[in-house]
């Protein structure tokens, strides 16, 4: 009798547990769910009095109360790809580098660690930097070549970004390639193929949706990067004329005027601007893991 | 047919060249930071409130205990959650529970901290009525929950299923298996995940910007405004005083060696 | 066990910080323009008298709109609120006048220079129609000074700023203009320039970039060295910013609640862009739970800022409140109620 009774109190208990554990993975759930939906239902007011315009307007203007987001969704939108794009050769060069040159030993420890240990480096350290290094830097270049000095501005913001996105392209590129079978590389070098040609025509190709995974993912990161580019990007409420104007992003927007906008719908218009950010960057995210996911089965 | 030997040793000249290019900002930032950190730190800075604008001396202590403050609070939120989750996800692959808490799982690591923090004013700043270092705390506690759950998940999958097979094997309960003999066996990887989702959120400021506020006095009480180290280095970093830059100097310089160590340790730990 | 262990003592941990520190700390947030004093002032109060008060210089829209969220204690502003605004906050706001301070247009030119300006001259390089340091229009005005042959970097405020509403509602009055196409506003929609973050982040950006002007609070330009120019006044004479011009500028009439722009002052001495600075209340101060030991704390502070807390405000160059204001004040403070009863007499003001 008692060893039946011990034996339904333990199951009972083997159920709660088990309850427990699915019940935290719904509040997780929940929590998704109601994040979007907050965000949303904090935008509604500029949702409904702007629209899809709001995509389109370029005015920016407080006392109006007429707000245009276009020129942060383009300076958000620039400055990523920017940085993506300076960030590129860097990133294919170190996964090629640690994905097959260098796999193991002291160098590729050294290396690895040199490259992705700037991704720990946190952000307003970065901005830090970028403003006392990098802005008289860029100022002086401008001098020279005769552009008004800001020192601040998307080229600026660009540099920053790419060396945080860096280390995530750089590692997912450089695992990629780790994937690659050796049966494929022992296949190319016995029909006569150089290293490079074997990179170029073996493993790049098979490696390539992994490289293009990285690269999407750190599209990501560098779309809601926020505090590194608003100390270094000009906040200039604008489109930005040319590279080395000063411009200003989603992010940085909503980090410089959220405690102080004074109106509802202004405060619903940064909440509508989080929202498209917040719906952005997870669109790019999941794209991203979506063909890491692919590769790795 | 040379050539082309000679070509491919070139190009592994060139790309090893480029891939040690990409060291040098990270170095020239580390370099930096040291150089202008190191000298700031002193007995006083750690101990001291900071000192009116423009007045010399004072110290970065209420930074300091408020970073403590956020980070141990977001554990607290973060952990227990987490490693549920994450449990249930590594027994229970499938299904339309685990899909889903996955999702958002994957969907908060890619969240922008800015985001995060308006929510956190969403549901805590506006319902308390004012700032609060809790606030802060759920912020960052948010930003650390897809880390420990994710490495929950993983080093609970490598366990072989033979060590939870002979455990039940013996009799003993499901959830004591669980509980007793699967998460020590866990542990290392658990707390990678912890300290990786530490050295994450120690120097996030954009979700604090409207949460936790800033204070320039000691706070211990997590129902009011409170300072922390990111906070501190933003404000300081845009003002124009040369005090303030030095002090931000100095506390970049802790955050950094912080933040890199922990970096580093769980780097070592996920090797074993 | 352990489990429970550690929920109790953080439970207990939790339970004694809420307990402490609950009402000897008030929170206020709002203007840049007298940070620099207050954080002098809120540190000598705590020196004697034990009270903390937490001050964030994040902008007087930012104050204005904590305040209207009833985040903090008080909200800080050098923009007073419109008749419009008031409407908007669901019980009546008081604005206490703390000192005036004088905004200033700074600029980073080669040698520093004394530069006089005129009024449709800032507009117009506000407005992006002066672009070249030697434009004639400032040539003339400074046959003196070797103006270079540089563009003009003009900086704004990127957050919503008193200092701005200040500047602007002088722009607005000296230029037709200004006024129709920008406006007023301590957010507005500048026609050209960079943005700087509070007072700090504008001070900062024409200290490094050469070729730059910005519009800052008198303290930042003077601790950081930068040059200041004099304007020309209503009365046609060129002042310089200082003490003397800026509390002239405030001998004009001053309206009981003290909700009054001295920009473009007709005072014959005064500087023309300055400005009174505002502490921002709740009239009634029983919302929200807010105790009564918390409203009588306000007071105090309050009461002390306009009288002792005085003495700081010449040093660091911010001129303080004129006799007459001192006494509106005075008057202001003693109608903020608790329960619609006085809150002055409970703390021994007479």
């Amino acid at each position: 009798m008692a060893s039946q009774f011990i034996k339904r109190w333990e199951l009972n208990k083997d159920k709660i547990f088990n309850l427990i554990l699915a019940v935290s993975a719904v509040i997780l759930i929940i929590l998704g769910v109601g994040f979007f939906l907050s965000l949303f239902n904090a935008s509604l007011v500029s949702l409904k009095k702007f629209g899809l315009s709001f995509f389109t307007g370029v005015i920016w203007d407080p006392v109006q109360e007429k707000f245009g987001a276009l020129p942060y969704i383009y300076g958000t939108l620039v400055t990523s790809f920017i940085s993506l794009a300076i960030s590129l050769p860097f990133s294919i060069a170190i996964s090629i580098v640690l994905g097959e040159y260098f796999q193991k030993g002291f160098f590729a420890e050294i290396l690895r660690y040199l490259t992705e240990l700037i991704a720990g480096v946190p952000s307003v350290v970065l901005g830090f930097w970028g403003l006392f290094f990098l802005v008289p830097l860029v100022r002086e270049f401008e001098i020279k070549i005769g552009v008004t000095p800001y020192g601040v501005g998307i080229l600026t913001a660009s540099i920053i970004l790419a060396f945080m996105i860096l280390p995530y392209s750089a590692s997912i590129g450089k695992d990629a390639m780790r994937l690659v079978p050796n049966e494929l590389k022992e296949a190319a070098y016995a029909l006569g193929a150089t290293r490079w040609e074997m990179i170029k025509k073996v493993m790049l190709p098979y490696a390539r949706s992994g490289i293009i995974a990285g690269v999407i993912l750190s599209l990501g990161r560098a779309l809601g990067e926020t505090m590194a580019v608003t100390m270094v990007i000009g906040n200039y409420h604008g489109i930005p004329e040319n590279i080395f104007s000063p411009g200003n992003t989603i992010a940085s927007v909503i980090a410089n005027e959220f405690t102080e906008a004074t109106s509802e719908v202004y405060l619903s218009s940064l909440m509508y601007l989080g929202m498209t950010l917040f719906i952005i960057t997870t669109v790019v995210n999941l794209i991203g893991r979506f063909i890491l996911k692919k590769l790795q089965h | 047919m040379y050539f082309r030997i000679i070509k491919s040793k070139a190009i592994s000249v060139l790309l090893t060249f480029i891939a040690l290019l990409s060291t040098i900002p990270f170095l020239l930032v580390l370099y930096f930071i040291l150089k202008n950190g190191i000298s700031v730190i002193n007995w006083e800075f750690l101990t001291t409130l900071p000192k009116p604008v423009g007045e010399p001396g004072g110290g970065i202590l209420n930074a300091l205990v408020g970073t403590i403050i956020l980070i141990l609070i977001a554990l607290f939120l973060s952990v227990p959650l987490g490693i549920m989750v994450g449990i249930y996800l590594s027994e229970h692959p499938e299904g339309k529970i685990a899909f889903f808490s996955r999702l958002v799982s994957e969907i908060l690591q890619g969240v922008p901290s800015i985001v995060i923090g308006i929510i956190a004013y969403l549901w805590v700043v506006k319902p308390m009525g004012h700032f609060s270092a809790l606030s802060g705390g759920v912020a960052l506690g948010i930003m650390m929950l897809p880390l420990v759950i994710k490495s929950t998940e993983e080093i609970l999958k490598l366990i072989p299923n033979e060590i939870k097979e002979a455990s039940l094997a013996l009799g003993v309960p499901y959830y004591r298996t669980i509980l007793r003999v699967i998460i020590p066996a866990g542990l290392s990887g658990i707390l990678t995940g912890i300290l990786a989702g530490v050295a994450r959120i120690a120097g996030e400021t954009a979700p604090l910007l409207f949460t936790a506020f800033g204070n320039p006095f000691l706070n211990f009480n997590i129902l009011k405004p409170i300072s922390a180290m990111p906070l501190l280095i933003f404000t300081y970093a845009v003002s124009p005083y040369e005090d303030w830059w030095s002090k931000a100097w100095g506390a970049s310089c802790i955050l950094v060696i912080f933040v890199l160590s922990l970096n580093v340790i769980t780097r070592l730990l996920s090797k074993r | 066990m352990k489990k429970i262990f550690i929920m109790l003592t953080t439970l207990s941990f939790l339970l004694t910080s809420f307990l402490i520190s609950q009402d000897r700390e008030l929170l206020g947030a709002g203007a840049t323009f007298p940070y620099v004093l207050y954080s002098k002032m809120f540190d000598d109060y705590y020196k004697k008298t034990g009270i903390k008060v937490n001050y964030q210089s994040i902008g007087s829209g930012g104050g204005i709109r904590q305040l209207k969220e009833k985040t903090v204690d008080f909200g800080a502003s050098d923009a007073f609120l419109s008749e419009a605004q008031l409407r908007e906050f669901d019980s009546p706001v008081i604005h206490i006048p703390i000192c005036l301070g004088a905004v200033v247009i700074t600029y980073n030119l080669p040698g520093n220079p004394e530069l006089k300006l005129t009024p449709d001259v800032i507009a117009d390089i506000y407005l992006g129609k002066i672009k070249k340091w030697n434009d004639p229009k400032l040539v003339s005005l400074n046959p003196d000074v070797k103006l270079p042959n540089m563009n003009i970097t003009v900086i704004h405020r990127s957050d919503g700023s008193g200092t701005t509403f200040v500047f602007v509602d002088y722009l607005s009055k000296v230029s037709k203009e200004w006024e129709t196409k920008v406006g007023r506003g301590t957010s507005v929609a500048w026609p050209v320039g960079l943005g700087g973050k509070g007072n700090e982040g504008v001070t900062g950006l024409v200290k490094q970039i050469p070729g730059s002007i910005g519009y800052v609070e008198l303290i930042y330009a003077k601790q950081n060295k930068l040059p200041v120019a004099l304007i020309k006044n209503k009365k046609g004479k060129f002042i310089k910013p200082e003490l003397f011009s800026i509390t002239s500028s405030a001998k004009v009439d001053i309206p009981s609640d003290t909700r009054v722009s001295v920009t473009d002052t007709d005072a014959e001495d005064g500087y023309p862009i300055s400005s009174f600075t505002w502490i921002l209340i709740y009239k009634e101060q029983n919302y929200k739970n807010r105790s009564l030991e918390r409203a009588k704390q306000l007071v105090k502070l309050l009461w002390w800022m306009i009288h002792e807390g005085q003495a700081h405000t010449e040093p660091l160059d911010y001129a303080k409140l004129p006799p007459e204001v001192v006494k509106k004040a005075e008057a202001l403070i003693k109608t903020i109620t608790y329960n619609g009863k006085p809150v002055y007499k409970e703390v021994g003001i007479k």
